[in-house]
């Protein structure tokens, strides 16, 4: 059995390895510039920052679903007709929103270290405990994240007239097929601008991570041009990649957004 | 005939129903709870590590940190808010090749981080080491603090050139056609009519940008400036003292709530003549 799964396994990036843009045989990299300090393997470059290209969108990847179902339960929560629930949302916003994201990285890495720490004394664990970079990074990235992405639902939630909400129930559908059916579709339409910029923040910041030591296009780029003193080279092409992601999502967005609106086309 | 010869006596209202205890107010608790929790445990914390002797070695360079992020953000903001001006009007010119290099600039500042940006710059042109002696200029790019200038000046422009092209193309064709009518001259219609509208459009952007700087500058610690981010992380190294982070999100929360709340009054000052 685990033999059928190593077999998938090496399938699986061997295929992702022919198909490597970066790296792969018909990769930038090997293709144009094999034989300069970009080159992919022992003799370049390549390959280390190809990694970190990849780390750096897993990690915005990773941090999206997380961040945005959190932000939609905190929308819901900062308009629900209890006090105490719209207290503790508000709080939430105004404390992450107000603090940079480097210093909530830092919090968060440090201070679930010491959590973790204090916790593993108390069950008899004694020893050192080290939070995993790509793990703080996410979670630091995914609140901050939680807390814009509560503001955009929010917004479009109040541009969704009451009348929407009472011919659901009209209907005799239930508070949350009404969500699910009616209030949801229009709330996506008006709110994707919004998280697209949102993302757009996310991919950006998913640098500050590396300060923390998560091996992205930032990090991998340092390494290279403190060993090679070539500082601007490799600093431009980190810069280069982060505009291919940004011109990358911005397609993927504008895809999605003519996807949401394909109701609209007819009229 | 019949009259009324006796007053009802007032009555008591009738007694409210009573509240459910819902699914929303237990979470409501739950997440209040939580909040307090922490306020508590950090307050604890705080008690708990009180130490006289630090509080009087770091308060100072605190204050001195806070004081770098203030001048950097106010100064960049300030020369970022002058080139941000030809950078918008080259954005909306109607020649194409104007027009593109401003939204190639606006791009790239844009669609790259500000960290990066930053190493760019700092460690980047620091490279060309030789060259930059050759030109006079090496003076200015050893210092960190400047290269953080810089880059901020030239970041910051981009966004402000942004929000001022949305604000002024947000402004409706009508009044650039009134202003025609009455036969004003273009400057004046743009200076009389179009800015003062525009401005208050941009208003709220503007706050935002000023805010998100002064969160983003906290990155400038990364290379060695000491600002308020700085002086917390040289704090912590010596100390290993969790609360030195507490004491800067304190700082950093303050300084944003005061601008936000500030800007909330200047727009309800300067909107007044809008509201019905």
């Amino acid at each position: 059995m685990s033999g059928f799964f190593t077999a998938i396994v090496g399938a699986v990036s061997a295929f992702l390895g022919v198909i490597d843009p970066l790296c792969g045989p018909v990769g930038i990299f090997n293709l144009f510039l094999g034989k300069t300090l970009l080159a992919c393997g022992d003799a370049g470059w390549g390959d280390e920052i190809a990694f970190g290209f990849l780390v750096t969108g897993t990690l915005a990847i990773a941090t999206l679903p997380v961040g945005l179902v959190f932000g939609f339960f905190i929308a819901l929560a900062k308009q629900s007709e209890e006090k105490s629930l719209r207290l503790a949302a508000n709080v939430y916003t105004t404390l992450f929103r107000g603090l940079p994201e480097l210093l909530t990285l830092f919090i968060v890495y440090y201070g679930l270290q010491i959590l973790v720490q204090n916790f593993a004394a108390a069950v008899g664990y004694q020893g050192t405990v080290e939070i995993n970079a790509f793990f703080a990074g996410m979670i630091a990235l995914g609140v901050v994240f939680s807390a814009y992405c509560s503001e955009v639902l929010q917004s479009a939630f109040k541009a969704i007239p009451r009348g929407q909400y009472e011919a659901g129930y009209a209907l005799g559908l239930h508070h949350g097929r009404t969500m699910q059916l009616i209030v949801l579709p229009q709330l996506v339409r008006i709110a994707l601008p919004g998280l697209g910029n949102l993302w757009m923040a996310l991919l950006k910041d998913t640098a500050l991570v590396s300060v923390i030591g998560l091996p992205d296009i930032l990090r991998q780029t340092s390494v290279a041009a403190r060993v090679t003193k070539e500082a601007f080279e490799f600093y431009a092409v980190a810069c280069l990649l982060f505009l291919v992601l940004a011109f990358l999502s911005s397609l993927v967005f504008s895809g999605i957004e003519s996807w949401t609106k394909r109701s609209e086309a007819a009229r | 005939m019949s009259f009324v010869t006796a007053l009802i006596a007032p009555q008591a209202p009738p007694p409210a129903p009573p509240k459910p205890f819902t699914a929303a107010r237990f979470f409501g608790n739950v997440f209040l709870g939580v909040w307090l929790a922490l306020s508590v445990g950090i307050f604890m914390m705080i008690v708990d590590g009180w130490d006289p002797a630090k509080f009087t070695k770091y308060g100072p360079s605190y204050l001195s940190g806070l004081g770098v992020t203030l001048t950097l953000v106010a100064l960049s903001i300030v020369l970022g808010g002058l080139i941000s001006l030809p950078l918008a009007f080259a954005r909306m010119s109607k020649n194409p090749v104007l027009s593109w290099i401003a939204y190639a600039y606006v791009y790239f500042f844009r669609g790259t981080p500000l960290l990066m940006q930053l190493f760019l710059v700092y460690y980047g042109l620091g490279s060309f080491s030789a060259e930059l002696k050759e030109l006079d200029l090496w003076w200015f790019f050893r210092d960190a603090w400047n290269c953080a200038l810089l880059t901020f000046t030239l970041n910051t422009a981009a966004y402000q050139a942004e929000i001022l092209r949305g604000a002024i193309e947000s402004v409706p064709r009508g009044q650039h056609e009134g202003a025609a009518a009455l036969g004003l001259p273009k400057k004046v219609a743009f200076f009389k009519i179009i800015l003062p509208q525009a401005l208050i459009v941009a208003l709220r952007p503007y706050g935002n940008e000023i805010i998100l700087m002064i969160k983003g500058s906290a990155i400038v610690a990364i290379v060695t400036v000491f600002d308020l981010m700085g002086e917390t992380r040289r704090a912590f190294s010596r100390t290993f003292d969790y609360q030195t982070y507490l004491w800067a999100a304190l700082l950093y929360l303050v300084i944003v709530e005061l601008l936000r709340n500030l800007w909330n009054w200047l727009e309800n000052r300067l909107t007044r003549h809008l509201k019905r």
